[in-house]
């Protein structure tokens, strides 16, 4: 290998670590506001990248399906119990958030031909098709069970993965997807050319950890989120309620989904199935962060990233095996760091 | 009296049907019954882990590679025979699952479900790649197995092998449930502190039932590569992994019988899923995933314990079990002398982070006698127990039992040594009857492990530990309530029976958090009344309660704590006058 | 708001009759009724393991009580959650603090007014230089890690994160607990001043004489039932008050 390969491969793991360590964040947001292992965040890569894909192609996307299905489901389980509890005032704002906004939304898809508009309105369009489907999600399969083990969110996480794989196949068929790049700048530094697609990728997912860690650091709706992270009852007693805080939490996961997904789109060809592999390698960064650490999650993930890049140079049909494996070695040393904690 | 049929009755005819069922049906429900069975035997591995143990694993599918893998290569490439590669895959698996055990099971429970799907996976692109395992199309050729002169090569024939050896692995999850350490087992969920006070070693029982889960699985991989003769990656992927889950949850991930229920109605279920779906859809593809994922997301919500309870209660149920069978006591450890120091305490401290909460706490506890820890709440009193129990280690400071030091050594350890504790927040297993409670009191008493009691060879010694048991029941005049689930139990009446289990444990030292809270003023009395009974026998008691009438009157000598320093020691009479004392509990201000 | 009465007259904010906490079969509390009015100190003292922190859960929601519960003229329903107290009003300081501690002594106390914040109501900065007059002490302390202070500032911030709701009824439990007498009576001197303020408050407390110095009226709960009540100054010379502590009631 020269040089000029090690920078190839370089950026390639960056690019694919900066998208990773995006993903990292949000699992380890999740999982310590909610405690919920957030397997189907890959799916939510896969849904904003086909269903922009799907608008760029001039097809009604099939999210807004789910949407709606979603919107319905929700509609009925909080009206039921708002005639329950005989607060009839409720009704009227239930049914327009959940059925009458998922409405408008596929309203103005028909009205419109998405694939004449502007990138810039493709790209919110999918957002909005795509984002909602995360508190939704939250809604209507973990906050019913939210103070229910560890484990038991897990294995909603996984059914939840598995309906949602299924759901892709059926809305975006078996066929992989490409977007249209945002932009076709390139240029060199030194020896390599460099994509401006990648640079995007790059500097897009800085911007948004930043951004994030402003979120949290400087606006009380992220510090109301990093408290019930710290202490459940305590926010609570603030006010601060375990499904505002997940429905809140699960939107940030799936918008840093959906994103992530818009953004590599155009370098890879995603397929219904590819955001689980992809999700999978911000889990191994995040583990390496213990499920805990921001800075040590993201750092992990552009590991993998790298990890990765490299071994697809060396032996790129053991790839996967090679990324996944070095999980073992984080565990070893995760579990000789923590001493044994007991749960209950 | 109404007779109903017994539960083995029921058994027995299944068994019956089984035998017959070949013979009359279609080849095609042959099949189906065939797969139904390998499936079962992985699900039976995950009721063990999940439901049972508490821990689970979406990488079972990869453990059944393993064996089908081991067997295939070995069988094809060396000519081993099938019946040598059984041992050989089962080696593998277990070599495999033992060493990740070791590295996941050490940290909290979701490491290990994240360990597996990443392990799935890498193993399922490993097959899929190896030229040595023929890459993705896999190993053909494989020989069929043969038993003296006849070759199990049609699925009717095979069908007696695989739901044979379902049985007889459904015998043996049965049994180890039933017995000492199955009782370990069952402490995993939820009562890993309290089985660790009782002197279970927990790290180690975890790794068994997850070795015991991954040699499950291989069995059936073994199976199935002789009932296929063929092997390739795609049935050992993570979908399927995560199917084995699914198979477990909807049957009922808490019962033996729920694995097979769960892995028929999930494989007719797909099947038919499979021929309507795409018709309904218009589209081919595994759209079974979405019926399967839903249907999850149903059961965890509305019937945590998956389908098995509710055929449960159209059978008779098994009538609660008879007092233990008379059987030989089990030897009692010498108590110490009496009034010679059983514990020590010196300068015991324990910090939680700038918190101190216990400060250079100093007392001793003799043979024979009881004596009361008291204070205010927040004094410092169960981190005292704890410290001296090894539940949460001290930070500083020495604690010697019988003349020998234990601060540094863990819970298990000091239990072994004839200490046992209750705790203040009771921690017994709700839906354990009483009886198997207090038997794991015993732990320590017995030796026969798991494979003996896989086989039942440990009946002798079972009958003896569930006989201390028992008798520790009735001295605590719990009789009545023997068969009863201990959660079904007033509060004040578990404390007891968590007075029990640390008296099946045949201690010279019972530390006690609180035991009279919740109790009645007779059944105080009766507290009273056994507590000094243990003392003319030559038990050291410490114990902690909030009741002082209840401590002033059975209590030698009493030591007060607050801001967890010792406020004062002394008699109970010169306690109740002591000045400080009044203070600091009715607070000193003004 | 119904009930808002003529000047001079005692509105009651908390009226409790009947109420009744179990865990599983066994019962905690049993039959207990109260009283708190605007402006009011009220304690509930009584030993360690009376059900006193049970009570308070209780009346805060985080506990399913029977009973009846008036608070602010409306009775609870079913709808009754811990969120919606806080929206009308009602904060609870519990026994363990539950501070956010890996964040700011500023940020707990923002925190504190995350409720008003999202009803649309801006004026936090504000409340908290009012909560900063109240405890000086955090103050000096806004940028250290809550996790850092001391026993007697822990409870102070506690305190101040829950004024920051502006309260209409402050529930506190135990804030004694684990402080040396001399914070204890500061502690003590602030909840009094409180009472200027309007807040009605309902303290908790095992600290009985500390209590009833600075309470107006008292309740004893005992094994979860109400064993004695009156004007706190006659409950501080009532003896039976100590025999309920101390066990020398004689009955063995």
């Amino acid at each position: 290998m020269d040089l000029q390969i090690a920078l190839l491969l370089g950026q390639d793991g960056i690019t694919n670590g900066a998208i990773y360590a995006l993903l990292a964040l949000a699992l380890v947001l999740v999982f310590a506001v909610t405690r919920v292992i957030f397997i189907p965040q890959g799916e939510f890569v896969a849904f904003g990248a086909l269903t922009l894909a799907g608008l760029q192609a001039g097809r009604l996307p099939g999210t807004i399906w789910l949407l709606l299905a979603l919107g319905t489901a929700i509609a009925l389980v909080e009206g039921s119990r708002a005639l329950r509890d005989r607060n009839f005032r409720r009704l009227p704002m239930i049914l327009l958030v959940n059925c009458g906004v998922p409405l408008l939304l596929a309203g103005t898809l028909f009205a419109l031909s998405p694939a004449s508009l502007p990138l810039p309105v493709q790209v919110l369009l999918a957002l909005m098709l795509v984002v909602p489907l995360g508190p939704m999600i939250y809604r209507l399969a973990y906050q019913p069970i939210a103070e229910a083990s560890v484990l038991a969110l897990l294995i909603v996480s996984v059914a939840v993965h598995v309906t949602l794989i299924g759901l892709g196949l059926l809305f975006f068929g078996a066929e992989g997807s490409r977007t249209l790049s945002f932009t076709d700048i390139s240029f060199e530094l030194g020896d390599i050319l460099v994509q401006g697609q990648t640079l995007l990728v790059v500097v897009a997912s800085l911007m948004l950890i930043v951004a994030l860690y402003f979120f949290f650091e400087r606006t009380i709706y992220g510090k109301a989120l990093r408290a019930t992270a710290m202490n459940r009852t305590g926010a609570r007693l603030m006010g601060i309620s375990g499904s505002l805080a997940g429905m809140l939490s699960f939107t940030l996961a799936a918008a840093i989904g959906a994103l992530s997904g818009i953004l590599i789109s155009p370098i890879t060809t995603i397929y219904y199935d590819s955001g689980f592999l992809i999700g999978l390698k911000g889990f191994v960064g995040a583990i390496i962060g213990g499920l805990a650490s921001y800075p040590v999650a993201a750092a992990g993930a552009i590991l993998v990233g790298l990890l990765e890049s490299f071994s697809s140079f060396w032996a790129s049909a053991f790839k996967e095996v090679i990324v996944f494996t070095s999980i073992i070695p984080v565990l070893v040393w995760r579990s000789l760091k923590t001493r044994h904690v007991e749960e209950e | 009296m109404k007779r109903s049929p017994q539960p083995t009755i029921l058994v027995l005819l299944f068994v019956a049907a089984l035998l017959l069922a070949p013979l009359f049906l279609p080849a095609f429900y042959v099949t189906l019954l065939n797969y139904i069975g390998l499936y079962a035997i992985v699900a039976l591995g995950l009721v063990l882990l999940t439901g049972v143990g508490g821990l689970t694993s979406f990488g079972q599918a990869a453990f059944v590679g393993l064996g089908a893998y081991t067997s295939a290569y070995l069988t094809t490439v060396h000519g081993v025979s099938p019946w040598l590669t059984l041992p050989a895959g089962l080696l593998v698996t277990g070599l495999v699952a033992l060493s990740l055990g070791m590295v996941t099971l050490r940290l909290s429970g979701h490491f290990l479900p994240l360990g597996t799907i990443a392990w799935g996976i890498a193993l399922y692109y490993l097959f899929g790649n190896l030229a040595a395992l023929g890459g993705h199309t896999g190993i053909s050729g494989i020989p069929p197995l043969q038993f003296f002169d006849i070759e199990l090569r049609s699925g009717r024939e095979f069908f007696y092998l695989i739901w044979a050896v379902l049985l007889v692995i459904i015998l043996a999850t049965r049994n180890l449930l039933d017995s000492r350490e199955g009782r370990a087992i069952r402490a995993l969920k939820g009562g890993t502190l309290m089985a660790e006070a009782m002197g279970v070693n927990t790290p180690r029982s975890k790794i068994v039932i997850f070795t015991v889960a991954a040699l499950y699985a291989s069995i059936s991989g073994w199976l199935y590569a002789h009932l296929q003769r063929f092997v390739n990656p795609t049935p050992f992927s993570l979908t399927q992994g995560i199917e084995y889950l699914f198979m477990a949850v909807v049957g009922g991930v808490s019962h033996v019988w729920g694995a097979i229920l769960g892995a028929g109605l999930i494989t007719v279920l797909k099947q038919w899923l499979q021929d309507w779906l795409p018709t309904l859809l218009g589209k081919s593809g595994n759209f079974e995933m979405i019926v399967f994922g839903l249907l999850m997301i149903f059961v965890l919500h509305r019937a945590r314990d998956g389908v098995w309870p509710f055929v449960q209660r159209l059978f008779p149920q098994r009538r609660p079990g008879a007092c233990p069978i008379k059987a030989q006591a089990l030897p009692r450890r010498p108590l110490p002398e009496t009034d010679s120091v059983v514990l020590e305490v010196k300068d015991a401290s324990k910090r939680f982070g700038g918190l101190v909460a216990n400060d250079r706490m100093s007392f001793r506890v003799r043979a024979g006698e009881v004596m009361a820890l008291i204070g205010p709440n927040g004094a410092g009193k169960s981190t005292m127990f704890d410290g001296i129990s090894g539940v949460d280690p001290l930070t500083s400071g020495a604690v010697s039992f019988c003349g020998q030091r234990i601060e540094a050594l863990p819970a298990r350890d000091i239990a072994r040594r004839g200490m046992s504790r209750t705790f203040q927040h009771v921690r017994l297993l709700p839906a354990m009857s009483v009886l198997e409670n207090v038997a794991i009191g015993t732990h320590l008493r017995g030796r026969k492990s798991f494979v003996a009691a896989a086989c039942r060879m440990d009946r002798d010694e079972e009958a003896r530990l569930l006989q201390e048991a028992a008798a520790q029941i009735a001295r605590c005049g719990l009789y009545e309530q023997m068969h009863e689930p201990a959660g079904s139990l007033p509060l004040g009446k578990q404390r007891i029976v968590e007075i029990a289990r640390a008296l099946a444990a045949d201690p010279c030292l019972l530390l006690l958090d609180e035991p009279a809270a919740g109790l009645r003023y007779l059944e105080k009395q009766a507290l009273g009344e056994l507590l000094r009974r243990l003392r003319s026998e030559g038990i050291a008691i410490l114990l902690v309660e909030h009741d002082m009438d209840f401590v002033m009157g059975l209590a030698d000598r009493v030591v007060v704590m607050e801001f967890g320093r010792k406020l004062a020691a002394g008699l109970p009479e010169e306690i109740q006058r002591n000045p400080a004392v009044v203070e600091a509990y009715l607070g000193g201000v003004e | 708001m119904s009930g808002l009465a003529a000047a001079g007259e005692r509105v009651v904010v908390l009226e409790v009759s009947e109420l009744s906490v179990s865990y599983g079969k066994i019962e905690a509390l049993h039959g207990l009724a109260l009283k708190v009015h605007r402006g009011e100190i009220v304690t509930v003292i009584g030993p360690n393991g009376a059900g006193k922190t049970t009570l308070l859960c209780a009346l805060m929601g985080l506990l399913p009580a029977g009973g009846e519960i008036v608070y602010l003229g409306e009775r609870q329903g079913p709808g009754r959650s811990v969120e919606r107290l806080v929206r009308q009003g009602m904060t609870l300081v519990p026994e363990k603090r539950e501070l956010f501690a890996e964040m700011s002594v500023e940020d707990n106390l923002l925190l504190g007014a995350f409720d008003r914040y999202r009803a649309g109501h801006r004026d936090h900065l504000e409340t908290m230089d009012q909560v900063f007059d109240v405890f000086p002490r955090l103050m000096e302390r806004r940028q250290q890690l809550a996790g850092t202070l001391s026993g007697g500032e822990r409870q102070m911030l506690a305190m101040g994160r829950a004024l920051m709701a502006k309260p209409r009824l402050l529930l506190l439990d135990e804030p004694s607990l684990g402080l040396a007498p001399l914070i204890i009576r500061e502690i003590f001197r602030t909840v009094a001043e409180l009472r200027k303020t309007g807040v009605a408050i309902l303290l908790v407390e095992q600290n009985a004489r500390a209590a009833l110095h600075v309470a107006d009226y008292g309740y004893v709960l005992e094994t979860g039932e109400l064993s004695l009540e009156g004007p706190s100054r006659d409950l501080a010379s009532d003896p039976r008050v100590i025999e309920s502590y101390l066990g020398l009631g004689g009955r063995n």
